[in-house]
């Protein structure tokens, strides 16, 4: 019983923060959209800034699991396809898998770690240091000013990083490929774009700009909400990964489920 | 008139400087349903320094945030050069927002950028100056707080108290009209602390800047105030010049500026009875 209600309690907590992102997204697509043409310009600069910083921090994290997922994912495909003496079409299963699920999915959950959380402290320490106020007070928006630059730069980098994540998670599994058949890169290649419809990179580049979307809305907002002092920035850096991976697996089962089902 | 009991508006004063920039009228605000400000009232003239004391956690605070547009309270209006500020959008209040500065309690400097890129940052964002005179700009008030060499310097590198000089330099980037102060003598050396009274007397003498100034420390009090309130229980118990302040004999005024343990100001901000509480009723 104690444990219905902590689940009902937490399930509506989400739900109150989820609802406290949308409100962001709102404001961020205001100061997006409308805003410069009431002379608020965008901080193009100050994005590109960040994109940067998140995307080149990221990139190493990224390799490491992309490329060792892509080598378990081959060798386990592998032994099944074996069976049915179709081993050659592990490289379609790969193709397949990273560009419409995995690397969507583990890139933005390293995201979760690296852009998230460090978007939390961030705007968080800033809260509790007055800065957002000072902010405020000097006629800056924090949600201009702060906000928009960040949520961009993290909607335009997750996409980036998640090609690259293909690209090494798809070459850890030509290596399993080619030790077994030793195929060439070419027949890997061709045997990969066999099974692969476009849709398929559409789709996954749909899902980690949204993927990205969620990372940014949920690290901004849990610094955003951020009270009484620098325990509060350490509650919120850890909010801010939990809600993200929570928040990018529902996402990414509803949106698998109404594209491919 | 006498300094005691008077949360009213308008008198006689002798210290009309010039017209009203900020009246506060019949503020309210709670937190958490726990009622913080019970209706103050405050004016301040152009050129004026009105100091604001009170015991901690009695809404000075508070009453600032108010002032600044950051906070709306329940009820009262709020007047900055003759607009209700409590009615206005946030575009609306941004006009109004570049007419004044804050010195925030802890400084509030923009920690990722230099001292010098804070003291830039509002006349970049909000004029159309060129990077020569910005930076021009941003020596001259160094000069002013005495911290020309830090302009390359990063907050963490600096002490408490140079925070707070860089974030005064800030706050008169723009040549404000109104200065409002939180604490600023808190944390600084007793030398520093004068040279900060002497800036906000500076500014008010002859750049005609007024001054609002919450502040503990008494000596500075006095020597920098033309008018001064005591904030108790969120209302304004007292008000008056300095030398009406120090003369009245309301036992409360008294033990708060000659910082008496022993008095009438009750040192718990509790009204349960102790014995109560702790037996658990
Ligand atoms: N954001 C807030 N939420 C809840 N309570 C607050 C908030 N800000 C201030 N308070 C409460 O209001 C009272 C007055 O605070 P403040 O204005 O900071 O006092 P002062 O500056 O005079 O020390 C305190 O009891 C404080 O706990
Ligand atoms: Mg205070």
């Amino acid at each position: 019983m104690r444990t219905v209600a902590a689940l009902g309690r937490s399930g509506l907590e989400i739900f109150w923060f989820v609802l406290g992102c949308f409100r962001l997204f709102l404001d961020f697509l205001y100061w997006l959209l409308i805003g410069p043409l009431r002379g608020f310009r965008v901080r193009l600069h100050e994005t590109a800034r960040q994109a940067v910083r998140m995307g080149v921090n990221s990139i190493p994290i990224v390799f490491l699991v992309n490329f060792f997922v892509g080598v378990t994912l081959a060798v386990t495909v592998a032994d099944i396809l074996r069976i049915f003496g179709a081993i050659e079409y592990t490289a379609s299963v790969m193709g397949v898998g990273f560009w419409r699920e995995l690397s969507p999915l583990l890139t933005a959950i390293i995201m979760s770690g690296f852009a998230g959380a460090s978007l939390a402290a961030e705007i968080g320490t800033m809260k509790v240091g007055e800065e957002l106020m000072a902010l405020e007070a000097s006629a800056l928006n924090p949600i201009r000013f702060l906000c928009v630059p960040r949520l961009l730069a993290v909607i335009v980098m997750v996409p980036i990083v998640t090609l690259l994540g293909n690209v090494f998670g798809i070459y850890g599994g030509y290596l399993v490929y080619y030790s077994m058949l030793d195929l060439t890169w070419a027949q890997f290649y061709d045997k990969m774009l066999d099974a692969m419809k476009v849709k398929d990179v559409w789709v996954g580049g749909m899902k980690s700009a949204i993927f990205g979307g969620i990372v940014g809305l949920v690290g901004l907002a849990q610094g955003l909400q951020v009270s009484g002092g620098a325990e509060g920035v350490g509650r919120a850096t850890t909010n801010a990964v939990v809600y993200s991976i929570i928040l990018i697996i529902v996402a990414d089962c509803i949106m698998t489920v109404v594209l491919y089902f | 008139m006498g300094a005691k009991g008077t949360s009213g508006v308008d008198r006689d004063s002798q210290f009309k400087k010039g017209d009203v920039i900020v009246r506060c009228r019949d503020v309210r605000m709670s937190y958490d349903g726990r009622p913080i400000l019970k209706g103050v009232n405050l004016e301040v003239r152009k050129g004026e320094t009105l100091v604001i004391m009170g015991g901690s956690g009695h809404g000075k605070s508070t009453m600032l945030r108010l002032m600044i547009g950051a906070e709306k309270p329940d009820s009262g209006t709020v007047e900055l050069f003759g607009q209700d500020i409590t009615k206005l959008s946030e575009q609306e209040l941004y006009p109004i927002k570049k007419r004044f500065g804050v010195l925030f309690q802890s400084g509030a400097l923009y920690n990722s950028m230099t001292v010098g890129e804070n003291i830039a940052l509002p006349l970049r964002e909000h004029t159309d100056l060129d990077e020569k005179i910005i930076s021009i700009i941003i020596k001259l008030k160094l000069e002013l707080v005495g911290l020309r060499d830090f302009e390359h310097l990063v907050p963490s590198q600096l002490s408490g108290g140079m925070k707070k000089r860089v974030g005064l330099a800030r706050a008169i980037a723009l040549d404000p009209e109104i200065i409002f102060y939180d604490e600023p003598g808190a944390g600084l050396d007793p030398v520093m602390l004068a040279v900060i009274d002497e800036l906000i007397m500076g500014l008010g003498e002859k750049l005609g800047v007024a001054s609002i100034v919450v502040t503990h420390e008494m000596q500075s009090a006095f020597r920098i105030a033309d008018r001064m309130v005591l904030m108790h229980g969120g209302l304004v118990l007292a008000e008056g010049t300095p030398e009406q302040i120090r003369t009245t004999t309301d036992p409360v005024v008294q033990q708060f500026i000659q910082g008496k343990a022993e008095g009438p100001i009750p040192l718990r901000l509790s009204s349960r009875d102790f014995a109560e509480d702790l037996l658990g009723g």
